[in-house]
């Protein structure tokens, strides 16, 4: 494992999703934006070890793992920017992200990464012997059929497939502890699947752990499901109304609760018991969005590797202006008729 | 009259029903997002968020419906419909026959549709044509708040399933939460008094099956549904200053569809063009034109519908989708042609 290297693959795809933050906020880029932002210690853990002939199923939120699997940055951006030059002829945006060459595919529905990535193995294990498909996915997804489904076909089917999850604890509005009883782990075991509960925030755990599933994989052993917990530094998805009102209160949080105290007041409806109930969960929402992760330093996993590689600031300083002069690159390649 | 945007219209009219029937109840994905403002009002036992597992919610809705409730199920768009479908085309819609009437499912799913935001070909279908491809499924698509709202409270009243259409470009919630996200740099081509308009003090139910003339015209009958019904009353006003009258007919439901009026406009002009959002193959638009034929009208047809997978670029988007200059360009070409 070289931590500099996975160092320097996490850092472009951090300021190469900011990049596009911004290019979203200026109107550039439609529609919905999911960031991944947060989660790039286990894409770089994993990605940064597969081989030709390995094959990626990804959710709503892919960016990073395409950038990471070497496929052409500028292409990438040029998708989102909807360009006829974009990785997919400005035709998927990023939710809908696709690379036959890398065998990578990207969808918007949740838990469609379980199915395709047992397929992908499944093709694998006739056509590229050793070959490995990895599935992404967040723990809302573990709640949708076809992904329970599929972790019991790979079980079955002894298939080369490496199930990532990426739990960051919320599923747009819903928390893990409304949607699932039980223990994932036990869960997971339950199908037959070996599983891991991983550090997703340290990318060397990541890869450790990825570097033993895959390796299992590889010489017929098998799926394994890897359990990363992590923090979305934007959210669901940019402009996420809870984290808006976490971020900007005076202006965002009567736009919320003027409504809704409205119609806690209306004649109609339940009793007190039952509107107080509901109130108290709205404001249990609120309260848990607050209390906010982001803020602190040691849930950004390109802090926490930086305060390892802190023996080294001069080769620190050299990696990040690398990185940043090769995504200013990125930009204004992407950018040079749009700005024109 | 009061004034509501479109999709606190149907919460209106869906909180006024919740009122009167307390079978009702309102789950789906992130409706504690989502509905919050009824959740305040009634409460967790009435107004639940899901987790992602269309096919079970989907079909404990149905079962719901079939055991005494009256559930309204939100699956956050309808593209996501697709993974938990056999709760309806398999069960929802069948008990009515298979019980040669005794028993019937009356759930209503509550789906956001439609595209113009720049989400793309998996979040932006339309779907109204496959569903009611389904005997046995209700389908409504409004297209202006006060129909909304007067519409859920007519699907509440169904005896079978209802499939509620709330297009995201006339929805204020879904365009913040989805096209916009708080950012003031996008502009839609929202259709204003679909967005927002006046609507009833108290709602009644708008019967489903009746179509509406939103402009009468004689040359040429532009027949649309949802958002389509804006852009055809667009076009029809330019063409108007072209000299050609153009009528719009708003079909506001497809199962039950209004085959009277949908007859008379074409008997009426002779020229038909319809404008539907959902994909031209084997949907909406041929049904119109089955209608006709089977009635013996023969009249001028044409069609501007979705014809293949959205694109996700602003520009062809704006292209795929039905929009006022190839409705323009479809009118006039039927009228000289």
């Amino acid at each position: 494992m070289d931590l500099w290297m996975l160092y320097a693959l996490m850092k472009k795809s951090r300021l190469f999703e900011e990049a596009v933050a911004q290019l979203w906020q200026r109107g550039l880029i439609s529609g919905e934006m999911h960031l991944g932002t947060g989660e790039e210690a286990i894409i770089a853990g994993i990605v940064s070890q597969l081989m030709p002939g390995d094959a990626m199923a990804v959710d709503h939120r892919g960016t990073a793992a395409f950038l990471m699997r070497g496929i052409d940055p500028v292409a990438l951006l040029r998708e989102m920017l909807g360009r006829e030059d974009g990785l997919c002829g400005g035709r998927g945006g990023h939710m809908h992200l696709y690379s036959k060459e890398h065998l990578a595919a990207s969808s918007g529905i949740v838990g469609a990464a379980g199915p395709r990535a047992v397929g992908f193995a499944l093709a694998a294990q006739y056509l590229r012997p050793a070959s490995v498909a990895i599935a992404f996915f967040g723990e809302g997804a573990m709640n949708q059929g076809m992904l329970l489904e599929s972790l019991n076909l790979a079980a079955v089917w002894n298939l080369p497939v490496i199930f990532v999850c990426k739990d960051d604890g919320w599923a747009i509005i819903t928390q893990p502890q409304e949607a699932a009883r039980g223990d994932m782990g036990e869960r997971v075991h339950g199908l037959g699947v070996n599983y891991v509960a991983v550090d997703g925030l340290d990318v060397d755990a990541v890869w450790s752990a990825g570097s033993q599933a895959i390796e299992r994989a590889r010489t017929g052993g098998g799926p394994t499901f890897l359990h990363n917990r992590c923090v979305h530094l934007e959210g669901h998805f940019l402009g996420y109304e809870l984290l808006r009102v976490t971020r900007r209160p005076f202006q965002e949080l009567p736009k919320l609760t003027v409504p809704v105290l409205r119609s806690f007041l209306r004649k109609g409806g339940g009793s007190l018991k039952e509107r107080l109930a509901g109130m108290k969960m709205i404001l249990s929402k609120l309260w848990s969005t607050m209390r906010d992760p982001r803020e602190d330093e040691n849930n950004d996993p390109i802090i926490r590797l930086r305060q390892r590689l802190m023996v080294d600031p001069g080769r620190l300083n050299e990696v990040d202006q690398n990185a940043l002069t090769e995504i200013s690159a990125v930009l204004s390649a992407a950018l040079v008729e749009v700005t024109r | 009259m009061r004034l509501m945007y479109f999709s606190e219209a149907i919460d209106d009219a869906l909180a006024q029903a919740m009122v009167e029937d307390p079978n009702i109840i309102v789950f789906g994905e992130d409706v504690l997002l989502l509905r919050r403002n009824l959740l305040a009002r009634f409460g967790p036992a009435r107004v639940r968020g899901t987790p992602i597992s269309e096919s079970a919610f989907l079909g404990a809705g149905v079962a719901a419906a079939m055991a005494g409730l009256r559930p309204v199920v939100e699956v956050w768009q309808v593209d996501f419909l697709s993974v938990g479908l056999d709760a309806l085309i398999n069960h929802a819609a069948k008990l009515e026959a298979f019980t040669h009437g005794n028993w019937t499912a009356p759930i209503v799913v509550r789906v956001p549709c439609g595209g113009g935001y720049g989400d793309g070909g998996q979040h932006e279908q339309s779907l109204w044509g496959w569903l009611a491809h389904i005997p046995g499924l209700s389908i409504v698509v409004p297209s202006t708040p006060a129909d909304a709202g007067r519409l859920m409270l007519s699907a509440l009243r169904q005896d079978g399933p209802v499939v509620f259409f709330e297009h995201k470009l006339l929805s204020e919630i879904y365009l913040a939460a989805l096209g916009s996200g708080g950012r003031e740099s996008v502009q839609f081509d929202v259709p204003a008094e679909g967005n927002r308009g006046p609507v009833p003090d108290k709602w009644a139910p708008l019967p489903l099956g009746e179509a509406i003339i939103r402009r009468d015209g004689g040359d040429l009958s532009l027949i649309s549904i949802g958002v389509g019904v804006h852009r055809a009353l667009e076009a029809a006003q330019a063409l108007g200053k072209d000299g050609v009258s153009a009528q719009v007919l708003d079909l506001r439901t497809i199962q039950p569809i209004d085959k009277f009026q949908v007859c008379q406009a074409a008997a009426k002009t002779g020229h038909v063009l319809i404008i539907d959002e959902d994909y031209e193959g084997f949907g909406l638009s041929g049904e119109l034109a089955a209608i006709l034929l089977e009635a013996g009208i023969s009249v001028k047809y044409a069609r501007v519908c979705t014809q293949t997978t959205i694109p996700y670029a602003q520009q062809l988007e704006k292209q795929m989708l039905p929009n006022t200059e190839c409705i323009i360009a479809s009118a006039k070409s039927l009228l000289v042609g």
